[in-house]
């Protein structure tokens, strides 16, 4: 049973409309992974979910987001408060900045609890203090007292995910958790969020521009582009055989196995802005394969297999 | 942490304490003349004149004079005034808690007021709002402070009668100076308040402050206005010196006693040792109120506890 | 003709155009204007004013605005107009003088500053911050009680009260331009310290120190007019808005306009010294530049 299904999402900004006909759906212990370049609308996404677009001027034009049962597009406002970090948690992008500068550690995650969970302060400590532990933080106690500018990039993200977890949420959102790390600490973030996603019986929601995240912790995959879900399916069906032009062209960018001299692989072309998305087809311009009607009509979703694809070529009506 | 970042600011006070007073202390000297003829009244006796030389040393070398005087003031001995003939300090004691009055009220009320209407401009979000700020700050700061002050006697004194021409005698004598003082600095204080709250409202942290599911209000009161206070501290330490300065002026033209008041007549009597003591107190006083502006800021903001500086 | 002398040039071409930007925007015409208008009027002062200052004319005394005095007569029957020009005089005379000798020490202190950095940086720095968080007043009475009253301690008031901001401005900018490539290039070229200096560090630098000095004159037209209202600035019989005020304040009650129309002149001036000098920074595009730390 789904926990959370996102059919046919549609953003707007002003005039502007970022996202359109996004599609997906994720079970307890299942982990999605939202993969895409910059610009491709992935935070949006995240954004709706929690409920956070009006922050940045936005606002939900088309679709349904549903969340064990509840339609959030028509939720109050009350609603939302409850519903965010009590029962789903974001992840942030940037852990440098994604603390409270001027209040030291604990305070900040204790918040949470006594919040949602109603717990008094001491309570509220007790359980944060547990959590950082169950993150591997050396010495939480002391880390309570601490302030976020003494502590290094890797351990200020586990402190998010600790917010993010202090009240037992059922799903977690992870911007671009591990973009902003060190490639070992990414590993070891990556695996924290596995871990915890198996033991608490958790969905998450991993949003990455790195395929090779995606290969390691994730079951299912959406790929984003140009603000629309353009193929997704089971990450093996996906790595296996993608059906996409664009999906191949990411997969074949990971680097594996090179020889000294060999050049990484690239997409030719830029991500389009969003002022200038194109017509038909969005990838088309940068396509290999586009042909005529690619360039004229949206390619509607089909499945192939496990999967399934926005593409003229897979729904078999490019020449 | 904060306590030794105290002491290294305080530390610091020491040299640019000793240069003032040496300042304040060559003024005499300075001066064209007999330092003699400055300190004691014309026609003193000449036992009176053989006193005083002997107090201060005025037959030894400079640097001894500036120690001798240095210790004189320490002890709380700042000679004795030429015209009133009574000891400095006396006066001084005699003016002080009027000039403390006037502008820790200034002070309190410009602040408070300030930041009351700059965080309600920074919610309801008003451009109107930034443009009438700005014309008010530019008000403030190009009207003579006395000219507004003898404006609003003109007005609310002479015209409507709401309160006293001059003097220290009620409470509404003080409302005129206060409301003099602290005009130009509550749209300032006002104006940096809401820049501060807008911008911190963008930062990154306040994102995950939503997403913990906290109300608007909890997130303006417990995260954002700490956070604006910092540059909102940092302006008002700036600020005392101004309000000092601003003190002087209205004490003069409301006729109130304090410090300033006393500067200005003994400067225009040529009265030096009240200029001196006057003076001294004053800058004492702009420096002490730096300082805890300094502390303040330390004590908000534990970034600031890091740095030597 | 090399890299150097072409970037100069543009440099200089920028500041005219951007001057010619100040004065097309509406604030910036009328502010401007008066500001020109003003100037002039005060060095065409004998020929403009009605009346003579200086002639007393007791049986008119304390008259009310309007004709022929227009702004009305003073407790000896003295035109207040004619006063008020003449205290234009003085006032952007004694301010402006101030401010140049300001500018012109601390753009040196700070480039110096800057420049060779280290222990002599601190020291400088240091002496400059005393005066920074004194209010102006204080210092000025610091001097007039030095140097006694009149416009000499009112001159040097002015300078030093204000020398900090361009002292901090200038060093700030030395600092920033150091770590430019072009700077770099032209030391690996073997320049010695004062030719960069001159010719690179402080074209770059001068601009936000001549509109703080600019706006800087406007607060010492104050503080020369505070000093006068103590009777501690310009001495009788030079005329000076502050001594006006403060003969006008005895005559509160009878004869206000011999107080307002002095203030009136302040605040205008000042008001359109800060008003142009805003619209030079946006036409200069320094604003970000006119930070001092």
């Amino acid at each position: 049973m789904s926990i959370l299904e996102v059919r046919d999402l549609g953003v707007a900004f002003g005039p502007i409309h970022p996202l359109s006909g996004v599609n997906f759906s994720i079970k307890k212990g299942e982990t999605l992974g939202i993969v895409g370049e910059s610009g491709s609308g992935k935070s949006l996404t995240a954004m709706s979910i929690m409920g956070l677009l009006p922050l940045f001027g936005g606002r939900i034009t088309s679709g349904s987001i549903n969340f064990d049962g509840q339609d959030l597009t028509k939720l109050t406002d009350r609603a939302w408060r409850k519903l965010r970090g009590g029962r789903i948690g974001l992840i942030t992008q940037n852990p440098m900045t994604s603390l409270n500068p001027l209040q030291k550690i604990g305070p900040q995650v204790d918040e949470v609890a006594i919040l949602h969970l109603g717990m008094s302060r001491a309570q509220a400590r007790t359980r944060t203090v547990e959590i950082l532990g169950t993150l591997r933080i050396p010495e939480p106690e002391a880390t309570c007292n601490r302030y976020p500018h003494q502590m290094s990039g890797g351990m200020k993200q586990r402190i998010v995910i600790a917010m993010a977890l202090a009240a037992k949420p059922d799903a977690l959102i992870a911007d671009e958790p591990t973009t902003a790390l060190d490639v070992t600490v990414q590993a070891q973030i990556i695996r924290l969020l596995d871990d915890l996603v198996k033991k608490r019986d958790l969905a998450l929601v991993l949003i990455t521009h790195d395929m090779s995240v995606i290969a390691q912790t994730c079951d299912k995959v959406v790929v984003m582009y140009a603000g629309r879900a353009i193929e997704q399916g089971p990450v093996a069906t996906i790595f296996e055989s993608p059906h996409h032009p664009y999906t191949q062209a990411l997969i074949g960018c990971i680097p594996h196995g090179l020889a000294e001299n060999e050049r990484l692989n690239r997409i030719k072309g830029t991500v389009p802005t969003v002022m200038n998305y194109p017509k038909g087809c969005p990838f088309h311009p940068r396509c290999p394969r586009a042909a005529t009607i690619c360039s004229t009509t949206q390619p509607q979703f089909a499945s192939v297999g496990e999967s399934s694809a926005a593409c003229h070529f897979v729904i078999g009506d490019a020449s | 942490m904060l306590l030794k970042y105290t002491f290294h600011r305080f530390l610091m006070l020491i040299p640019v304490s000793i240069s003032i007073s040496f300042v304040i202390f060559m003024i005499v000297y300075l001066l064209p003349g007999d330092p003699i003829d400055n300190l004691i009244r014309v026609g003193s006796s000449p036992e009176a004149r053989e006193r005083l030389t002997a107090k201060y040393g005025l037959d030894k070398p400079l640097l001894t004079q500036y120690f001798v005087w240095m210790g004189n003031m320490l002890r709380g001995d700042f000679g004795d005034a030429i015209v009133l003939r009574r000891p400095v300090a006396d006066l001084i004691k005699q003016n002080l808690p009027y000039s403390l009055t006037l502008g820790g009220l200034a002070f309190a009320f410009s602040s408070v007021v300030g930041i009351i209407l700059g965080t309600i401009s920074a919610i309801v979000k008003n451009p109107i709002m930034e443009r009438f700020f700005r014309g008010f700050i530019l008000l403030g700061s190009t009207v003579p402070g006395f000219w507004l002050a003898l404006l609003m006697i003109l007005l609310f004194s002479v015209t409507l009668g709401w309160f006293p021409v001059s003097g220290a005698g009620s409470w509404q004598a003080l409302v005129l100076p206060v409301l003099t003082i602290g005009f130009g600095g509550i749209a300032l204080v006002a104006r940096v308040t809401r820049v501060a709250l807008l911008d911190v409202w963008r930062a990154d942290f306040v994102k995950l402050l939503y997403a913990k599911g906290l109300s608007g209000r909890a997130i303006l009161f417990k995260h954002l206005l700490p956070h604006a206070m910092l540059p909102v501290v940092t302006i008002l330490a700036l600020r005392i010196g101004w309000i000092l300065g601003g003190a002087i002026t209205v004490e003069f033209v409301f006729g109130r006693p304090g410090l300033g008041s006393l500067l200005i007549r003994a400067l225009s009597q040529r009265d030096y040792p009240v200029v001196q003591g006057s003076l001294l107190m004053l800058a004492l006083a702009v420096m002490l109120g730096t300082l805890i502006g300094d502390i303040a800021q330390a004590a908000m903001d534990p970034r600031v506890r890091e740095e030597k500086s | 003709m090399n890299v150097f002398t072409i970037r100069d040039r543009w440099m200089n071409a920028l500041a005219r155009s951007s001057i010619r930007r100040a004065f097309s925007s509406g604030i910036g015409m009328v502010s401007g204007g008066f500001l020109i208008i003003l100037v002039l009027t005060a060095i065409f002062a004998p020929w403009i004013t009605p009346f003579d200052y200086a002639a007393q004319n007791l049986a008119n005394s304390n008259a009310p605005p309007g004709w022929p005095h227009l702004l009305g007569t003073d407790e000896f029957g003295r035109d207040v107009l004619s006063r008020v020009i003449y205290g234009a005089r003085t006032s952007l005379s004694v301010s402006a003088t101030a401010i140049a000798i300001s500018v012109s020490v601390g753009m040196t202190l700070g480039a110096a500053a800057g420049y060779f950095g280290g222990a002599f940086e601190r020291m400088v720095m240091t002496v400059v911050d005393l005066t920074w968080s004194f209010p102006d007043i204080l210092i000025a009475l610091i001097f007039v009680a030095i140097l006694g009253p009149g416009l000499t301690s009112t001159t040097f008031a002015i300078a030093i009260a204000y020398l900090a901001q361009f002292t901090r401005l200038t060093r700030a900018q030395i600092v920033r331009l150091k770590q430019e490539t072009f700077i770099e290039a032209t030391i690996n070229l073997g320049a010695r310290p004062a030719h960069i200096l001159l010719r690179h560090l402080l074209p770059n630098a001068v601009a936000p120190v001549i509109v703080a000095g600019m706006l800087a004159i406007g607060d010492g037209i104050i503080l020369e007019a505070t000093l006068g209202f103590f009777g501690l600035g310009a001495q009788p019989p030079t005329p000076s808005w502050g001594a006006m005020m403060s003969s006008g304040s005895a005559q509160l009650f009878l004869s206000p306009w011999i107080l307002i129309f002095p203030g009136v002149a302040v605040a205008v001036t000042v008001i359109a010294i800060n008003l142009f000098g805003d619209e030079l920074i946006r036409a200069l595009d320094i604003r970000d530049r006119m930070r001092e730390a």
